[in-house]
Parts: C-alpha cells; sequence; structure tokens
C-alpha cells in the first residue's frame, strides 16, 4: 500500500535577528499510511510543530524549508506554487490548533466559521454543509448537535471548543488531519472526552493523522506509531506499543522514566510533628463586597487545612476550582474575606501590607510562569540579589558568596549571573524562581503549578530538586497543581478541591481508593502509559454528567 | 535620545541607516545649539546688509532678513531657544508625567481617579489657547515659556506612562515584590521603570516634536522668545513678509524646524535594537 505522506530529508532553516540562518529541522524523514495515526513527540523546540506545519507546505514566519521533499498524495508540498498549495490546505490536509479559544473568531457563530472551508473550495452548496457539520458535531459527541453551531465561541466550554475546531478541520473530507497539543490545555476529566471524540472519528473516517504532543500518555492512547524528536532529528520510530515497552533510545528511555510515578519514597523522619501552617475556614473571592460579608464571586469557600513542619501538602483540582486563589489567599496578595491563618503559631494579617516582614520571610510563593515572574529588565545577580538585601542586608562581597551558593543549589553555573531571564531556558527560569525564594530562607514555600509549564523530563528534574532542598533544608511545600502524577511524587498529604471547597483529604497510604465522587473521577481520568487504557476505561455515566464539564 | 553613534552590531544592537541620518541631524543643532555664540559671523542684533532680505551671497551665506541682519547668525542662535527650551519644557512633562503615571498605577484606588480625572481635565484645555492666554497674562520670559509647555504636554505623558505601567503591574514579578514587602518607591523605580523605559523614550522624542512645533507657533505669533533674539518660529514670523520675494529668510528657518522634527520622528521610528541572537 502506498503511502499517503512521505517526507524525506527535510531541512528547515530559520534566520535569527542577527541574520544568521540556523537549521532547525535536520534531515527528517517519516511516513504515514492512509488511515494510520503517527504522534510527533518531544521537549519544546524540538521541531515537532515544525514539521507538522510542512506538511501543509507552511513555515512560520523567519523559517522556510531549505531542503527534502514533503509528498502527500504524490504531490511536494515544498515545489508547489502558493496557489496551489491553498487549493490542497482544508480539503487534503487539514489543521486542528492547541488553542481552539484563540483560533475562532470571538465575534462569529461557531457554524459560520465551521462551514468557512467548504464556501472557500466551493465543496457544496451552504445548506449541505450545515448537514454535513451536525453530523459531524454529532460523531464527536458534542451535545444538541442541532444548536451547538448557532452560538458564539465564549457559550461553549473549552473542551467542546476543542472539539468544534475538529469539526472545522474535518468538514471538507481532510486525507491527513494535524492536530498540534489539542488537548494540552485541557482538564484531565475533559481531556478524555475530547480524546475518545477523535479517535472514533478518525477510526470511522480511516482518515490519516498527524499528533503533535509532548505527552506520552495522551499519544498512547490515540497513535499507531511514534516518532521521538529532538533538536530537529528523528529519535526513534516505532510501534506504539513497542516504544513503550521497548524503547531502544537513550533519550525515549528518559522521557519514559520521566513518566513513571515517583512515589514520595521513605517518610521523612520528623522528630516531632509540629504544625506550621492552620487554616481554618478560609473563604476569599472577588467582586465588592455584598451584605454578608463575602464578595460577590466567591472562589474559595470555607476551606480549612494544615501543614505540618518537614511536609509537604497537595492541592489538586481543575482549572477554576479555586486552588490558586487559595495560595494568593494564604500568601496575603489577596486578602481573605473570612477565616484564620495560623503560621508558626501567631496569626496572620489577612493582607501583605499588614504582615511583618519576619512572617513574608518565612513564607515565599513560587509561579507557574517564570517568563511573567521574573523581571525581564534585570540581571539573575540582581534578581536574587535583592531579596538577600531586603531580608538579611546582605550587601558587597557576602551577598556575592551567597548569590552563588543559591547558583549551586538550584543546580544553575555561576557564569549565569549576569544573564537576563530571556537568555534562559524554561527550566533554568524556573530554577532561578525557585532560588529567589530560597534567599529569603523561608519555612513554607507555596508552589502554584511551577511545573506545569515544563516538559516532562525538565519537569521531573525540577521535582527532584524540591526533594533534595527539603532535605537539606528543612522546608515544608505547599504543591498546587492540576497533574496528579505530579502531586504524587511530592506530597505527603493531598487536598482535593472542586468548585471552591475541600471535597476531600488523602494521605498517600489510602490514595488508591479516593472516597469522594470527584475524586474518584479525577484519578481514575489521569491518562496512564498503556495504549488500552482508554478503550477500556469505564466511567460512571452519572459522575460524568455531575462533575465533568462536558 | 543621548546613545552614541558607535552603537553597531559589535555591541550586540543593530541600528538601521535612517535612525542614524535622525541621529546626525540631531547631534548637528544640539551642538550648535551649544557652540552657536563662538561661531556666529555677525553679532545677532547688528544691521550688517545695506538691502533687506538679501539673497543667499559669499557674505550672508543665508541672505538676510526684513532688516538686513544676517540670518546664518539668527538661526545658528535661534537653535538655542527652540532646542534649549523644548528640551528642557519636554524634560519637565515627561519625568512629571511619567513618575504620576506610575504612581498612579502602581498605587491605584483613589489617587489613581483623582489624579487621572484632574489631568484629564487639563487635557481638555487646548494647548495653544493655554499657552496664549498664561503669556498674556504674566508677559513672556524663558521661564514661563518653559512651566507653560512643560505643563501642557504633563497630562499626555501621564496617560501614557499609567497605560504602560498598569500592564507591567499585573506581572507576576510585581506580585513576588509585593509579597516581599516591598514599598511603592522600589516597585516603581527598579521594576517598572526599567520595563518601560524604551517606549517612554519614543514618546519623549514624539512629545518634544510637538513642543518644538508649539513654541514656534507661540513665537510666530508673536508670544514666544522676545526680540532682538528669536527662535526659529519667531524668525518665520518676522521674516514672513519676504515671501513674495521668495527670500530665504522665511524658507530657511522653516526648513531648520522640519529638519529637526523629522530627524527626531525619524530616530524613535528606528532606534537601536537589542540583537537576541548571542552566537552572531
Amino acid at each position: 500500500m502506498e503511502n499517503l505522506v512521505e517526507v524525506r530529508d527535510l531541512k528547515v532553516e530559520a534566520t535569527t535577528d542577527s541574520g544568521r540562518r540556523v537549521e532547525i529541522i535536520k534531515g527528517v524523514s517519516l511516513d504515514i499510511a492512509p488511515g494510520e495515526i503517527v504522534a510527533l513527540i518531544g521537549e519544546s523546540g524540538s521541531g515537532k510543530t515544525t514539521i507538522a506545519l510542512t506538511l501543509m507546505g507552511y513555515t512560520r514566519s523567519g523559517c522556510s524549508i531549505s531542503g527534502g521533499t514533503v509528498r502527500i498524495a504524490g504531490k511536494d508540498m515544498v515545489t508547489l506554487s502558493e496557489r496551489e498549495r491553498a487549493g490542497i490546505r482544508g480539503t487534503e490536509v487539514a489543521y486542528v490548533p492547541q488553542s481552539a479559544a484563540a483560533a475562532f473568531n470571538p465575534a462569529q457563530r461557531i457554524i459560520e466559521q465551521v462551514v468557512e472551508v467548504t464556501r472557500i473550495h466551493r465543496l457544496m452548496p451552504a445548506e449541505e454543509a450545515r448537514q454535513k457539520a451536525v453530523e459531524l458535531f454529532r460523531a464527536l459527541s458534542l451535545p444538541n448537535p442541532e444548536t451547538i453551531g448557532g452560538r458564539y465561541p465564549h457559550q461553549v466550554s473549552g473542551g467542546q471548543l476543542q472539539r468544534l475546531s475538529a469539526a472545522m478541520a474535518l468538514i471538507g473530507d481532510p486525507r491527513l488531519v494535524i492536530f498540534d497539543e489539542p488537548t494540552t490545555a485541557l482538564d484531565v476529566t475533559t481531556q478524555i472526552e475530547v480524546l475518545r471524540a477523535f479517535k472514533s472519528v478518525m477510526k470511522k473516517g480511516g482518515i490519516s493523522g498527524v499528533y503533535v504532543s509532548h505527552d506520552l500518555a495522551v499519544v498512547a492512547q490515540i497513535a499507531d506509531r511514534i516518532v521521538v524528536l529532538r533538536n530537529g532529528e528523528v529519535q526513534e520510530v516505532g510501534a506504539t506499543a513497542d516504544i513503550l515497552t521497548r524503547a531502544q533510545h537513550p533519550y525515549t528511555r528518559e522521557l519514559l522514566a520521566a513518566f513513571e510515578p515517583k512515589p514520595r519514597g521513605e517518610e521523612t523522619v520528623v522528630e516531632e510533628r509540629k504544625v506550621l501552617l492552620e487554616i481554618k475556614g478560609l473563604s476569599a473571592g472577588y467582586g465588592p463586597i455584598q451584605a454578608d460579608g463575602q464578595p460577590l464571586v466567591r472562589a474559595v469557600q470555607d476551606v480549612s487545612l494544615t501543614v505540618e513542619k518537614g511536609r509537604n501538602l497537595g492541592i489538586i483540582g481543575e482549572s477554576g476550582c479555586g486552588k490558586s486563589t487559595l495560595a494568593r489567599a494564604i500568601a496575603g496578595i489577596l486578602p481573605a474575606s473570612s477565616g484564620t491563618i495560623l503560621f508558626d503559631k501567631s496569626e496572620l494579617e489577612g493582607s501583605v501590607r499588614q504582615r511583618s516582614r519576619d512572617h513574608l520571610r518565612e513564607m515565599q510563593i513560587v509561579f507557574q510562569y517564570a517568563d511573567t515572574a521574573l523581571n525581564p529588565a534585570k540581571s539573575i545577580e540582581e534578581i536574587l540579589g535583592r531579596p538577600l538585601m531586603f531580608y538579611h542586608g546582605m550587601k558587597g562581597k557576602q551577598r556575592d558568596s551567597r548569590i552563588d551558593q543559591l547558583l549551586d543549589m538550584v543546580h544553575l553555573p555561576k557564569t549565569l549571573r549576569h544573564r537576563r531571564p530571556q537568555e534562559l531556558s524554561g527550566g533554568q527560569k524556573q530554577r532561578v524562581n525557585f532560588a529567589r525564594a530560597l534567599a529569603a530562607e523561608p519555612k513554607l514555600i507555596i508552589c502554584d503549578e511551577v511545573t506545569s509549564a515544563l516538559d516532562t523530563v525538565v519537569a521531573a528534574a525540577i521535582i527532584e530538586l524540591l526533594k533534595e532542598l527539603q532535605r537539606e533544608l528543612s522546608l515544608s511545600y505547599i504543591f498546587i497543581s492540576h497533574d496528579l502524577s505530579v502531586v504524587e511524587a511530592i506530597c505527603d498529604e493531598i487536598v482535593v478541591m472542586y468548585g471552591g471547597r475541600k471535597v476531600e483529604e488523602i494521605t498517600p497510604a489510602v490514595l488508591k481508593a479516593p472516597q469522594h465522587p470527584y475524586s474518584k473521577l479525577l484519578f481514575s481520568s489521569v491518562p496512564r502509559l498503556d495504549p488500552s487504557w482508554l478503550d477500556t476505561l469505564e466511567l460512571d455515566p452519572e459522575l460524568v454528567t455531575t462533575y465533568g464539564h462536558r | 535620545m543621548t546613545q552614541s553613534a558607535t552603537l553597531s552590531q559589535k555591541f550586540g544592537y543593530r541600528f538601521s541607516w535612517v535612525g542614524m541620518i535622525g541621529l546626525s541631524i540631531m547631534l548637528f543643532w544640539g551642538i550648535i545649539a551649544l557652540i552657536a555664540p563662538h561661531i556666529i559671523p555677525h553679532p545677532v542684533g547688528e544691521i550688517v546688509d545695506e538691502d533687506y532680505f538679501g539673497a543667499i551671497s559669499s557674505r550672508f551665506w543665508l541672505g538676510s532678513d526684513y532688516l538686513g541682519r544676517d540670518m546664518l547668525s539668527r538661526i545658528l542662535m535661534g537653535a538655542r531657544y527652540t532646542v534649549g527650551i523644548s528640551l528642557a519644557a519636554v524634560s519637565i512633562a515627561c519625568f512629571c508625567g511619567v513618575v504620576l503615571g506610575m504612581t498612579a498605577a502602581v498605587v491605584g484606588g483613589w489617587l489613581d481617579a483623582a489624579l487621572s480625572r484632574f489631568l484629564d481635565a487639563m487635557n481638555s484645555i487646548p494647548g495653544k489657547l493655554s499657552g496664549l492666554v498664561v503669556v498674556a497674562a504674566v508677559g513672556s520670559s524663558i521661564t514661563v515659556l518653559i512651566v507653560t509647555l512643560a505643563v501642557i504636554y504633563t497630562p499626555g505623558a501621564y496617560r501614557f506612562a499609567r497605560a504602560l505601567a498598569v500592564n507591567i503591574n499585573t506581572m507576576d514579578y510585581i506580585t513576588v515584590a509585593r509579597t516581599r514587602g516591598e514599598g511603592i518607591f522600589y516597585i516603581i523605580r527598579s521594576e517598572i521603570l526599567p520595563n518601560i523605559t524604551g517606549p517612554v523614550l519614543a514618546d519623549l522624542g514624539l512629545r518634544f516634536v510637538f513642543i518644538v512645533l508649539l513654541l514656534s507657533g507661540l513665537s510666530f505669533l508673536g508670544l514666544g522668545v522676545q526680540p532682538p533674539y528669536a527662535d526659529w518660529g519667531a524668525l518665520v514670523h518676522e521674516n514672513v513678509g519676504g515671501l513674495p520675494f521668495g527670500a530665504p529668510a522665511v524658507i530657511v528657518p522653516s526648513l531648520a524646524i522640519a529638519s529637526l522634527t523629522i530627524s527626531v520622528n525619524l530616530l524613535i521610528d528606528n532606534l537601536p535594537q537589542k540583537i537576541r541572537d548571542r552566537n552572531a
């Protein structure tokens, strides 16, 4: 059987702002048979999206295809004219972007945008296109397929919008669909629905697919073959089951190892269990204060929890469950509307401004995006030096040697100290972000989704670093994440939040048996590295309708 | 606006030739303004030509004005007033505007509301009109001109800086600084200011052009720099009678104003950009 896609020795070059040309794809070859789904997997910067885009003959601005051929059904996308490529896009090759919210025009009804492809290519009359769209909506198991197209993009949920953008890609009956990290921005409970819908539609239509992702577990569910990429080169190609069980290349093994759940290990021995932080009946929210003394939008309601010295608390829940608001209330960024915060035996004021400098020093918060948490106009030295001077009055030589120590603690070379944040990689930035919190010599660090923006391998290294620092400095962490495996890896206790309330508190001993129905749904929704996981997974439909955002 | 012309690829910056032309014209006028008293061929107030609106000649390179005074000397000296007054006014306006704007953005609340409404009200008064009223009321002197021009252009600088600072203020590193317990002064100076200097400098250049034009306009109406000294606007005004004769005395100061304002615009549209590719 002839392959639908044949990529041979593909090279893509990018021009930097100094006019230098850099090869970002270094001779990649791959084949896709009709009806086959191939996953491109690798960390950010590995060139997986760049390769996927060349299948449509497209490169991002500043980049160009400098060599090789990209044959789709016998036509070389590299040598075709732009007009000929435009004819192929949407009808033979279609694209599903990572962020459907950014890909839809917020000012137009969804159905108009879904059938647009048929109008541009004059494929079918408008009425027929609409009927076809509704069929696709049904096939993608969207609710109310007859009427959902009449809504505007902001009126449907993120998971629904992602499926609608798949409908947009499928309406032109393409032979190849490119999925560019389509579920990365979704909650795990939503992700399952979207993956199932994608899989069944692709199977039914016998459509070939390219699935770009950094998440091996997701890829394991949907792909027939996996291509592992790094630095613009193919590391390993193989059938999904082979890659997962008999990986040959060391990098693939590293990726797999980063995915293995690493339980907390032997419990750190604490001489006596002392309560470090105790929160009672905390509520917080946004908007004007109402008559009952509570804000208009209550993001966190009546949450109580305790953190013991030298032990870690994980807070888990989907986006919008109030976990970040809870972190902000504890740190005093958003003063709590009611409840008490007891830290190291003294009661904390609600707002940062009223707290004493020592209290501020002892509790540090580390944010998700190191890009926005580090001032781009300052050098690493200045960023780390400020808390040293502010809290400890360190100056000159003493401060310099302490900065070196801090860089050493987070395993960064000392030569980085004169660099600016934008000259560092994502993992390095997150390490600097931590070093700044450590500079204060805190007792408690609140980590708000610190690994969510990082690649799997890098995130695993950050988690290892956190554990190591805890052993050395007897810190406590509050670890907030939507990613259960990350929380499992580091926390002694896990709090599950839903709709602004704490629904359950779990200790790892009983972790496998969560009691609350929402916890059950959440825990069972995390993808496993087992290709048959999605097909055999049975979720209680009642639970899904109650807690899933369909 | 004081970056030296040596910025090049070697220093990790890219600087287009259009920007360099703008910078060199600006530097040229800047230097002229400094050394004018030492290079003028004739005293500014002295009548040296027997003809008025004299043509360009080897003795008077730029002709003579409506009284027979040397035009070249008057233009060179005029650069002092036009560049000096405008620079002083724009510095004051931008300093006040940026400091108030950043404070309003960081403090927020009623201070922000009060400052914004007050300065919006100031903004709603036409600049030329308020300039006329002030000068007519207290008389024209260089100090009065500088202060008036600065006050007229402060609200715009405030609006601009506040808009930039509000965006920076939502960044996580500001939140980190706040949870560290930092004061307002530190947040403004160390966290916000370094991140808005680029756009603020561009705004300063633009506002400088506005002030040159407004000052020239005031002088053209006879309310600016007073005789026997004259800035470029005043030079156009006093020699406007030479227009029917095609006298260089009215054309040359207009060209001087145009060259300065256009060169500032060329520069701020083509500021040197840092090259992020370190391996180049």
